[in-house]
């Protein structure tokens, strides 16, 4: 709720300027280098992001200042945000780069977990989708021939329960999939490489993995795509993913099997975890007692570089066709998206344990 | 073909080569200083890469990653620091080499054998990856698992006459490396409920605390320089190259080996230089000087961990997945080059692919002459009174074990582990078990459940395994035994006075030999209790770790028993009060800020306790806090900051 009104206020003040004193935001002066935490090693997922970001941002804010990528890895991302929740500086020096495992620890209550959204303004917000695809053995040519996978049973590699892979792991469920999930993957990549082995039968990927590694594979037929996980519109409905737009979305999927739309607890959890997990797959965040002049600062260049044609560019390539989400949106999404109230807690703390003996 | 002449004739280009020989100074760089790797590297050159020419940015990035491996030489083998993982077996004999007075020796070897290693690899690599993928792919979880067990049965060479001294360590190694996430279930153990320990503990710590803190701490004790022979540097580079020619076939071996190692994925670097360090051990007839300065135990991992580097470019570049931390580096930045791994680089990209491996090729090349340039002078440092250097060498440990996780837990753990390693190196315990045990730890628990859950309990009678399997009896577990027998038979013929000096070695006992009992009994018990009500995929893996460990324990007591031991004195005492020392100060560091207790601490050692000149003291630690600040600012490097260190720092840029 503060961080609501701050954003209110931000927003008020930030029409305010730009009916008022045109030039006064324009002389906002920012640190001479801005230092971008990473709570991931280099290399991974969310460091290439960022460092594919930095170079556009250098170009987009004023002044041109030095971003630099403070890589903080640990904890599946929680080591470096808590650092950063306890250090970063409010003049905007200090800006933080998160994915999906720095929000879902939050969501599921993990005791190391010392910051708080609430401290925080999201900058923008990059989306990301996932495919569902299964060995071509199976006889199953599309998901037309769903019921073909019933009574089989599916391994799939997986990192951990409470990873990524959650909501695909609810989508299997309530499609009455018999998957079994082999844990201990170090990456959604070596999951992959188990599909390829073909150890595993069924294997899931995030959009930018699936379109540079498996779409050879179904090209060759030795994969063969079910569904995608569809993306959130500005209306917060799931609708096909434009990346995958002759796939359908799990919901398609699931209406074509059952003849009825999913819902119930099962479905509620599935849709918070993807939006937190896909919608906010990786965001950019600012403490939210920095000055107001700076966060539009800030504001205005993620727009003017979410608008550059270069940007557009080198998104297409690194992210995807998605559009990333900025501004007050992005606070309003996000929050609530984060939010899970005490009944789905239980009920998802309840089903963590029952299917993989795991507690929270 | 064209397309491997083609890639030739690019990377000869002044462009191409320009910017590959600045990969490789700054690989150079960061391999030489402990505790920087790739990663330290990448930060340097990433604000380059991005929008580069794909070939041009791809040969720095080859430059980087493919010397660290050679760089990371002269710690070792100086200092006894392992600059990286990937030269932890060099410390073994090249350190005792160097206290012999032929560092340069040493280093000479290990770079030639780097050099040819390297190549080695990448000729591997260039025919190899053409055919590699349903190679690659054979390796199945199960295989995987038989690799850790091929690793692990390296502890039977390095045990050094005690099986059950290295069984035990090597199940406390095992014990270790299972703190922190179950990786069948995602469970938490052994984690006290400290944040520092769930992400189990880092390697870069334990490798320094078992080796390179016992080593200064018992050097400091004699207080000499490091080489305690007289100086016959003149002779070391040449014998360094001889030694390496008379042993090509070893080189070779290890090479191949290497290269092999690192391109299936999911093992990882870390422990091709134990195995190949092994190897070395076991085909040589006469092992005795292994440990003790062996130039063999310098060449056989120097070849392989090159190779390696080279090797791990294979499931990186066919499949996108990362053989080791240097080869994650490098994906990402070809991710950012817009290069997308896959096959597609061996289709339609194989003019990069060829890229990368005359890059490789020439980097490996360059990387060792460079080197070799400068081994003369490095060596030299080996004739200072050791005293002068510790401040230096505790300043450089202290900073390699801070970039692990940069929390105060990286000096309380590398503490902790040193106090193990110096009880370990004054009873004679090896070493390099607990260490091979503590790197595979996760490896075999991961693979052996996969392997279980994908294939139930006929995973055993695939092929590879078996052919795994009849390697690991025939190679590692078969010539210890045989060798041990013919000792025994040549004692039995002729009792050589050395050999029964040896047997009276083998049969002492010391306080540290019963401290190091109490603290794995106890730690074993403790884990046992801790993780008993855990699911069956949690336990199962630390239990078996703890029976190993039990089981040693009880075996090496009754022997004690048993048999008549003398009792030695240990300095044991002395030892740990050095590591009360340690403690005092690494909190210093923590506590007022790295930069500024380097120039303190390092002041006053060097004036009172090594009685160094006011000048010489103040001119080190200068030196040794324009070096922190300079590396600080240019690869964004980060220390405790501490109380004072934010106004030394902000001082010394108003200053410049």
């Amino acid at each position: 709720m503060k961080k609501l009104s701050k954003l209110l206020g931000v927003s008020v003040l930030t029409f305010g300027c730009l009916l008022a004193l045109p030039t006064k935001a324009q002389d906002t002066e920012l640190p001479s280098t801005i230092n971008w935490t990473i709570p991931f090693g280099v290399g991974g997922g969310t460091d290439v992001w960022a460092r594919f970001v930095a170079p556009h941002l250098t170009k987009s804010l004023p002044g041109n200042p030095t971003v630099v990528i403070k890589n903080q890895p640990g904890g599946g991302s929680i080591t470096g945000t808590n650092l950063f929740f306890q250090r970063a500086k409010s003049n905007g020096e200090d800006i933080l780069g998160t994915s999906a495992s720095t929000l879902y620890p939050f969501m599921l209550g993990d005791k190391r977990v010392r910051y708080n959204f609430d401290k925080w303004i999201p900058l923008m917000a990059s989306p990301t989708g996932g495919v569902v695809y299964v060995q071509p053995d199976l006889g199953v040519a599309s998901a037309n021939d769903i019921t073909k996978l019933n009574g089989v049973t599916l391994p799939f590699g997986s990192q951990s329960p409470t990873g990524l892979e959650l909501p695909v792991f609810l989508a299997f469920e309530m499609l009455g999939l018999d998957i079994k999930p082999v844990f201990g993957m170090k990456s959604r990549g070596a999951g992959r490489l188990a599909f390829e082995r073909g150890e595993a039968k069924i294997d899931f990927q995030t959009s930018s993995a699936y379109l540079s590694s498996v779409v050879d594979l179904v090209d060759n037929k030795k994969a063969v795509p079910l569904f995608s996980l569809g993306i959130l519109n500005n209306k917060g409905e799931i609708v096909r993913d434009p990346a995958f737009a002759d796939l359908p979305t799990f919901e398609e999927v699931y209406f074509k099997k059952f003849g009825k739309q999913p819902s119930g607890m099962e479905y509620t959890a599935y849709k918070k975890f993807l939006a937190a997990g896909f919608a906010f797959q990786k965001v950019i965040f600012i403490p939210a007692d920095t000055p107001n002049d700076i966060i539009q600062t800030y504001q205005k260049a993620v727009k003017q570089m979410l608008q550059d044609p270069a940007f557009i560019k080198d998104s297409e390539i690194q992210v995807g066709p998605y559009e990333n989400i900025v501004g007050i949106d992005a606070a309003q999404y996000l929050s609530d998206a984060i939010t899970v109230s005490p009944e789905l807690y239980t009920w998802i703390s309840d089903w963590l344990k029952t299917k993989f003996d795991y507690k929270l | 073909m064209i397309e491997f002449l083609s890639a030739l004739d690019q990377i000869m280009s002044v462009t191409h080569l320009t910017y590959l020989i600045a990969g490789v100074l700054v690989g150079l760089v960061v391999g030489i200083i402990p505790g920087l790797g790739g990663i330290a590297g990448m930060s340097l050159l990433l604000p380059f890469l991005y929008g580069m020419e794909p070939s041009v940015g791809l040969g720095m990035l080859m430059g980087l990653v493919a010397v660290i491996p050679t760089g990371d030489t002269f710690t070792s083998v100086l200092m006894g620091i392992p600059g990286s993982s990937s030269s932890q077996a060099t410390v073994m004999d090249g350190f005792p080499l160097a206290k012999k007075g032929q560092a340069a020796r040493a280093l000479s070897a290990a770079f030639l054998s780097s050099m040819i290693g390297g190549v080695v690899g990448a000729i591997v690599l260039s025919v190899f990856i053409l055919v590699a993928r349903p190679v690659v792919l054979a390796f199945s979880s199960a295989e995987l698992f038989m690799l850790t067990l091929l690793g692990l049965s390296v502890v039977a060479a390095l045990s050094g006459g005690n099986v059950y001294k290295g069984l035990a360590a090597c199940g406390f190694g095992l014990l270790v490396g299972a703190i922190g996430g179950a990786p069948a279930t995602g469970e938490f153990r052994f984690t006290l409920d400290i944040d520092y320990l769930y992400d189990g503990i880092p390697l870069v710590v334990v490798g320094l605390g078992i080796f390179a803190l016992p080593e200064i701490i018992s050097l400091l004790v004699k207080n000499s320089a490091i080489a305690s022979s007289p100086n016959k540097l003149g002779h070391g580079l040449k014998q360094g190259f001889k030694d390496v020619f008379a042993n090509l076939p070893l080189v070779g071996k290890s090479s191949i080996f290497g290269s092999l190692i690192g391109a299936i994925p999911g093992l990882g670097g870390s422990v091709v230089d134990w195995m190949t360090y092994s190897f070395a051990i076991n085909s040589s007839k006469d092992s005795s000087q292994f440990g003790k300065g062996d130039i063999r135990g310098v060449i056989a991992p120097e070849s392989a961990n090159n190779a390696c580097a080279s090797g791990s470019m294979i499931p990186t570049i066919l499949f996108g997945v990362p053989g080791s931390g240097a080869a994650a580096v490098f994906l990402g930045g070809m991710l950012l080059l817009g290069i997308q791994p896959g096959v597609s680089m061996i289709t339609t990209h194989l003019d990069l692919t060829y890229t990368i491996i005359w890059s490789l090729a020439l980097a490996n090349i360059l990387g060792a002459l460079f080197c070799i340039c400068f081994t003369r002078p490095i060596s030299l440092l080996t004739y200072i009174k050791f005293s002068v250097l510790t401040p230096i060498i505790l300043t450089l440990i202290l900073f390699a074990a801070y970039q692990a996780t940069r929390s105060l837990g990286d000096f309380i753990l590398l503490g902790v582990v040193a106090a193990l390693g110096v009880m370990m190196k004054g009873a004679n315990w090896p070493r390099p078990a607990f260490l091979i045990g503590f790197v595979l730890s996760s490896g075999a628990e991961n693979y052996f459940f996969q392997s279980i859950q994908f294939y139930g309990y006929s995973w055993f009678l695939r092929p590879g395994v078996i052919a795994i399997a009849a390697l690991i009896i025939v190679g590692f577990v078969l010539p210890p035994i045989l060798k041990k027998r013919q000792q025994k038979n040549d004692v039995k013929a002729e009792p050589t006075p050395q050999e029964t000096k040896k047997d009276n070695i083998v049969k002492t006992v010391s306080l540290a030999d019963w401290g190091i009992i109490a603290i794995m009994s106890v730690c074993a018990i403790y884990a046992l209790v801790n993780v008993w009500d855990s699911s069956m995929l949690t336990k199962a893996f630390p239990i078996i770790a703890i029976a190993i460990i039990l089981f040693s324990v009880v075996m090496i007591v009754s022997k004690y028993i048993r048999v008549k031991h003398t009792r030695i004195p240990s300095d044991l005492t002395m030892n740990l009060i050095y590591i009360a020392g340690f403690f005092f100060i690494a909190y210093g560091y923590y506590l007022f800020g790295f930069i500024t207790t380097t120039f303190v601490f390092s002041l006053l050692f060097l004036k009172f306790l090594a009685k160094a000149s006011y000048l010489k003291s103040t001119t080190i630690a200068i030196c040794l806090v324009i070096f922190l600040v300079t590396i600080g600012r240019v690869m964004n490097v980060d220390f405790p900051e501490g109380l004072f260190d934010p106004y030394l720092l902000s001082a010394i840029k108003t200053f410049i």
